[in-house]
């Protein structure tokens, strides 16, 4: 093993049109860490897991990924090396049953001998392996869009606002679940606006204020920074 | 395989050979029967890019076309036996399909009119008098040195049930359950790892390899065609009406479609051709209003899995 960190991100840089909304973004993440990425709406945070996931290209800046340069690979290459996401907008299969939108992945994500009945049961969602994936709630689909994500067996994991919308003991669930995954050596980024939750997974993050970098360190020191405070009360 | 594996496709596969080897013994127009089996696999074809994949080809016919020259060239032009010339006629199409293989970055009905326009222009090519050495321009081909209807016909089966084949592998295969997510979702599906774009293009090369061996025999058993024979639109337009009408992204579907609707054009629609447009066209807009998924969906809302 080299001393390179999992993920790499060099100087990161997305533009929309004229828009630019990355600019500069350079982290790391170790195997079996967890970094909350947080930053008011619109910051970049999705932006940020789309361009790390190939579904969209970065304009500037290198990625790497276990060392080796992984931006302009297309994304079904990403997820056989390992990289995995959920989506802030869920989209499962709708019309494919729960069971069979875990197969898919089990099967093509190259991890073929995933368990489909494990990763439900993990996900909650066992119960319904046999409904459509359109029926469940908003947050049932979540969850099994990160069901999808690793019945591909994923090193690192990009999880976009999962806690949205959820009551405190089922937010509670799922941070132990993320958790758990880390336990087993996965890498995951965590982009939520619930801080609570944060603060109970992990106390490294990442702040983004209109697509630039404002800090990286725990929560509670990203709390007293005034360039952090601006950016979510000043806008 | 997943479900009930192969075995739905055998039998399809099998009822249709069979009743395409006894038809001709008891009825005795081959000719007819002829043609209802290309427009069967025509619409199977097209069954094959639309039904799982979503990409609906306007320009369908072009392929049909493409493989009626490429095979008549070949017969005119080489020593070949006439089935290999018949196979070069879907690997002309498949080659065509490789050139036109960007389109398939376009969606929905961007795809369909350029898809058209290639057609069109396909047809404006081959049927320009500049070119009368080499395709006959306006006046087509004439291969009558081969004919034979009897193995021309034996052909077009055999085509049908590869075209059936490849629809039930479509639906019953891993490879099928990665289609059907890629249409529901692409970028989930990419996500998954399925690699979206080798994926379509297979299915596209695949769908136009049907349509030009179709293309090949259907020359072959004509023997004389002008250019508008292979290339007009209304081929298209059937098949299009047909598959819609049966039910895209099934096997039995567009089988159905195509035998019953072709017979009814037989019966009603060449006495009377103008009635017949018109009743195609309330047929289209009544599916698309009430049935979108075509008569097969009948049987699925009862809880029938329609194979
Ligand atoms: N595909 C796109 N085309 C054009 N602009 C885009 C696109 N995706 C994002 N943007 C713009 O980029 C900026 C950042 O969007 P992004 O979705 O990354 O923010 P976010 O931090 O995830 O916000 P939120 O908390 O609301 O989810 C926004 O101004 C958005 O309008
Ligand atoms: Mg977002």
């Amino acid at each position: 093993m080299s001393s390179e960190p999992l993920l790499r991100l060099d100087g990161v840089g997305k533009a929309f049109g004229g828009n630019i909304v990355l600019n500069r973004l350079s982290f790391s993440v170790e195997p079996g860490e967890i970094v909350g990425l947080v930053g008011p709406n619109g910051s970049g945070k999705t932006t940020a897991i789309n361009l790390i996931s190939g579904v969209h290209r970065a304009d500037a800046g290198t990625i790497r990924f276990q060392g080796r340069p992984v931006q302009g690979l297309a994304p079904f290459r990403l997820a056989h090396l390992g990289i995995n996401r959920t989506f802030q907008v869920p989209k499962p299969f709708r019309e494919m049953g729960v069971r069979e939108n875990i197969e898919v992945a089990a099967h093509f994500g190259g991890a073929r001998g995933m368990d489909a009945d494990a990763v439900l049961a993990e996900i909650d969602l066992a119960g319904h392996a046999a409904i459509m994936a359109g029926g469940l709630t908003v947050n049932q689909q979540k969850m099994l869009d990160l069901g999808r994500a690793l019945a591909t067996d994923p090193k690192l994991l990009l999880i976009d606002e999962i806690g949205a919308g959820l009551n405190p003991s089922e937010l509670g669930a799922i941070a132990n679940l993320l958790q758990r995954l880390a336990q087993r050596g996965i890498a995951l980024i965590v982009v939520e606006h619930l801080l609570d939750f944060l603060n109970r997974i992990t106390n490294r993050v990442i702040v983004l204020g209109a697509g630039r970098m404002l800090f990286e360190g725990t929560l509670k020191a990203a709390s007293e920074n005034p360039d952090v405070v601006a950016a979510f009360i000043g806008g | 395989m997943r479900d009930r594996g192969a075995w739905p496709g055998i039998v399809v596969v099998v009822l249709l050979a069979v009743v395409f080897l006894i038809l001709p013994h008891v009825y005795g127009n081959q000719s007819l029967l002829f043609q209802m089996m290309t427009f069967v696999v025509l619409t199977q074809g097209l069954n094959l890019l639309y039904g799982f994949t979503g990409y609906l080809p306007f320009g369908y016919v072009g392929f049909f076309g493409a493989g009626a020259y490429a095979t008549s060239l070949l017969v005119l032009h080489t020593d070949l036996p006439v089935i290999a010339c018949v196979i070069g006629g879907g690997i002309g199409s498949i080659v065509i399909a490789i050139i036109l293989g960007p389109l398939l970055r376009l969606s929905g009905a961007y795809f369909s009119i350029a898809n058209l326009a290639a057609s069109q222009i396909m047809f404006f090519v081959v049927s320009n008098g500049n070119l009368s050495k080499i395709t006959g321009g306006p006046y087509g081909l004439k291969i009558d040195r081969v004919y034979a209807p009897e193995a021309s016909y034996l052909t077009m089966l055999a085509i049908l049930l590869l075209a059936t084949g490849l629809a039930a592998y479509f639906r019953a295969s891993r490879f099928g359950l990665g289609l059907r997510a890629m249409t529901q979702d692409p970028v989930s599906a990419a996500m998954a790892g399925i690699d979206v774009v080798r994926q379509r293009v297979l299915v596209w090369l695949a769908s136009a390899g049907i349509a030009g061996l179709a293309g090949g025999t259907y020359a072959w058993n004509l023997s004389v065609f002008y250019p508008d024979a292979v290339f007009t639109l209304q081929i298209s337009v059937f098949a299009i009406v047909f598959a819609l009408f049966g039910g895209v992204g099934t096997v039995i579907g567009p089988i159905i479609g195509a035998a019953s609707l072709y017979l009814l054009y037989n019966g009603i629609g060449i006495s009377f051709p103008q009635g017949f447009e018109l009743l195609y066209g309330a047929l289209i807009v009544l599916l698309v209003l009430f049935l979108p998924n075509g008569v097969s969906s009948l049987l699925t809302r009862r809880g029938v899995r329609v194979f």
